[in-house]
């Protein structure tokens, strides 16, 4: 395609994620260098219906004309970013003169809120991703052997992880793997333990967030890669048949090079999607065992009384730095490809 | 001509029958918490509505939309129920309006000891009031010879025996769930102890106290006692429990027991039910239970034809003794002429111990957001109370400073 109408035709969908994306995202970032600004209190009398009592509210008269003058608050640099709930470097560096040991000072970094949600979700990706690639591969293969007439049945019941919205889908597993659901009690009865709790427990409550992942994310690897299926050529199969070439060998030598590009791509969506893990944290009320950093985005937004932009926008935009550098081995990959093709 | 005639008949006719607002226009739109008294309370309003448009919102969502909703200029809701603690992030924002002169003019019938007033100036009427208290199950306690408990010690022995006697494995249950409830259960137990949140007159954090490892120490053992999902609970899920016969011991929000003592359900298990006074704590005078009250607020952005047509519909609820007496059971009403039930006692106990209401402090939503996040680990045996108190006030005094707090 001639670059002046690959321009023409990518126009509209440029404008409207400069427009839905770029622009939010560059607001965000800019959110996220300003902090509120400090906060006028004066002594007043309350009183309700159970007595009078002399404490503080915020000045209104005075903080509003301090917000006229700056409506975006007070400039704050990169101090929401290195704060104690984010980076917190200087807490670090305090671990790291006060403790004794590595083994503690790793206990007191993974202690502070932001470590412990990117090592949640690092540890997320990190097993979700492969399996789901692998799971995903494995249906396809099977379901391209079955016979035709019962692959369509097949292939609606593979994909429905998929289509069932991700806080049923959590919701309906959570109600199973509760102390007295069907997966709950009859792990207790197997264990011989009745105070076994998959919820209570930190590491269960990780595996099982993992598990649902791998569940919910197979059908989308699995779709791509049965598509990719049917475009793998015949005649080479064939000839490797009469070779004597195993089924594996198949499979490791024609197919998975044939479909090497698209299973960088699943890669690719994959990793994006489980970094920015969430739903399941919700649907299995994991706020306590699991953190993600969106879930750290979402509560700075909504769990407190009062919104955190700052704290939220800083938040978002590590989360971008992030996905980047996770990304950033594919996409060299890819583009290094894409040269030595051309 | 006859059509017009018989429609401005009805017209007339219509709105004399709720002549004691007649509201000629405005829009009315409320936004309030999902619990029956308060459905109760916005469909009075809404008898009174006249010619104005209503509408309400009910959703336990509500102080996630809130702030954002009244921000906006038009805001979407003209009025807000609100609470002690809910009430502060929209006076810190100066979302909401005095409401002196509406009182004055339209505030018939409303007493005032429901008037909350900050600075000398109204800024909501309050209607009902509500607290967490103990509930227990009559027939287990007369079975094992146990004296119902008044302190949270009595409540741990208690359970203890009940689990020896082999009636119930986890005897006791109290929304635990990680996040705010769980933080409301710290800050009851924390003024039971006799604990004070922040420094006299300032915003600095005074948690990591000995009254605070104290109040930890407590909420392990009853945690101990209770369902090891304890921390997925909330409020809902609690009585579930407590209707399939699993729970003998319970602190629960007042204004639950309306529906823990309907009659769906086991009725063997409702009859057995009984309301008590919030528990006492390592032998403090004072409940380890905070007061709530419940009361309209209305938004400043908004015309004064809207907040005017609100009022009255709202201000015709909050003074209704019609509502106070068929709904005695729903609620502890603030209102003129409520005669107290049996599903009262929990509140009425409550307030004769003074308990201490909801600290309406404009920092203290900061401190209850970093409860529910950092003593989790402490309950689930993964670090000290000591250091749990530190990350509190830690990661309490990062999120103050970025408001402007400290």
């Amino acid at each position: 395609m001639p670059n002046k109408t690959f321009f023409w035709f990518f126009l509209p969908t440029g404008l409207a994620m400069i427009l839905f994306i770029g622009l939010p995202i560059i607001s965000t970032g800019i959110q996220s260098f300003y902090a509120q600004h400090d906060q006028v209190v004066k002594e007043v009398k309350k009183c309700d219906p159970f007595g009078c009592t002399v404490s503080i509210v915020v000045d209104q008269e005075k903080t509003s004309k301090i917000r006229e003058e700056k409506p975006l608050g007070k400039f704050n640099g990169f101090g929401t970013y290195v704060d104690r709930n984010h980076l917190a470097i200087e807490e670090i560096g305090k671990f790291w003169n006060e403790t004794n040991s590595f083994g503690e000072f790793v206990d007191q970094v993974t202690n502070l809120p932001f470590y412990k949600a990117l090592i949640f979700t690092l540890t997320y990706c990190l097993f979700v991703t492969p399996n789901v690639l692998l799971l995903g591969f494995i249906i396809a293969l099977s379901l391209n052997a079955v016979t035709r007439r019962i692959r369509g049945p097949l292939i609606f019941g593979t994909i429905l992880p998929m289509i069932v919205t991700p806080l049923v889908g959590s919701l309906v597993l959570f109600w199973m793997i509760d102390a007295e659901g069907i997966i709950g009690a009859n792990l207790q009865m197997l264990m011989d333990d009745p105070y076994l709790s998959l919820k209570s427990s930190k590491t269960l409550t990780w595996i099982t967030i993992i598990i649902y992942g791998i569940w919910h994310h197979s059908p989308f690897a699995f779709v791509v890669f049965y598509a990719a299926l049917q475009t793998v050529p015949q005649e080479p199969v064939e000839a490797a048949i009469i070779d004597g070439a195993s089924r594996w060998q198949r499979v490791r030598h024609i197919v998975l090079p044939h479909i090497y590009p698209v299973v960088t791509f699943v890669a690719l969506i994959s990793l994006m999607d489980n970094f920015r893990v969430f739903e399941p944290i919700i649907g299995f009320s994991a706020e306590g065992s699991a953190q993600s950093l969106s879930w750290l985005i979402y509560d700075n937004l909504v769990n407190e009384e009062v919104i955190l932009f700052g704290s939220a926008a800083a938040t978002s935009m590590m989360t971008i730095v992030g996905i980047a550098i996770l990304l950033a081995p594919v996409l060299i990959r890819t583009w290094k490809e894409f040269r030595t093709a051309r | 001509m006859k059509k017009i005639l018989i429609s401005l008949l009805f017209l007339l006719f219509g709105t004399s029958a709720y002549a004691d607002c007649n509201i000629k226009s405005g829009s009315i739109n409320i936004l309030a918490n999902d619990f029956p008294a308060l459905r109760t309370f916005v469909e009075t309003a809404k008898g009174c509505k006249g010619s104005a448009d209503f509408k309400v919102t009910h959703s336990s969502e509500h102080n996630k939309i809130a702030v954002p909703a009244l921000t906006a200029n038009p805001s979407e809701f003209s009025a807000r129920i609100a609470a002690n603690s809910s009430i502060v992030p929209l006076m810190n924002q100066d979302l909401i309006r005095p409401l002196d002169d509406l009182v004055k003019k339209y505030g018939k019938g409303i007493q005032d000891s429901q008037l909350i007033t900050i600075d000398g100036k109204i800024m909501a009427v309050a209607f009902m009031a509500n607290t967490q208290h103990l509930y227990y199950r009559e027939d287990v306690l007369k079975e094992l010879g146990i004296a119902v408990p008044k302190t949270y010690e009595e409540v741990v022995a208690a359970s203890e025996k009940i689990r020896a006697s082999g009636k119930m494995q986890y005897p006791y249950a109290a929304a635990y769930k990680a996040g705010w409830n769980l933080a409301e259960e710290f800050v009851n137990m924390y003024i039971g102890h006799g604990g004070e949140f922040f420094k006299a007159g300032t915003a600095q954090p005074s948690i990591n106290n000995a009254k605070g490892v104290a109040t930890l120490n407590m909420l392990k053992k009853l945690a101990g006692l209770s369902n090891p999902d304890y921390l997925t609970h909330d409020s809902e899920a609690i009585k579930v429990e407590w209707e399939s016969g699993n729970v003998a011991l319970m602190t629960l929000w007042a204004s639950r027991s309306g529906t823990l003592l309907d009659d769906d359900g086991d009725a063997k298990i409702t009859a057995a039910t009984k309301l008590t006074g919030p528990a006492t704590v390592a032998g403090g005078n004072i409940p380890a239970a905070t007061l709530w009250w419940d009361g309209f607020t209305l938004a400043k952005n908004r015309s004064d034809a809207d907040a005017e047509a609100t009022f009255r519909a709202l201000a015709h609820a909050a003074a209704n003794k019609k509502m106070v007496a068929d709904a005695a059971d729903q609620a502890v009403w603030l209102i003129e002429g409520f005669k107290p039930g049996p599903k009262s006692i929990g509140v009425i106990e409550a307030v004769k111990m003074k308990a201490k209401p909801y600290p309406m402090l404009p920092q203290m939503g900061l401190m209850h957001g970093a409860l529910g996040s950092e003593i989790v680990e402490f309950l689930q045996g993964k670090e000290s109370a000591e250091q749990a108190l530190k990350d509190v006030e830690a990661a309490y005094m990062s999120k103050a400073k970025e408001q402007g707090f400290l």
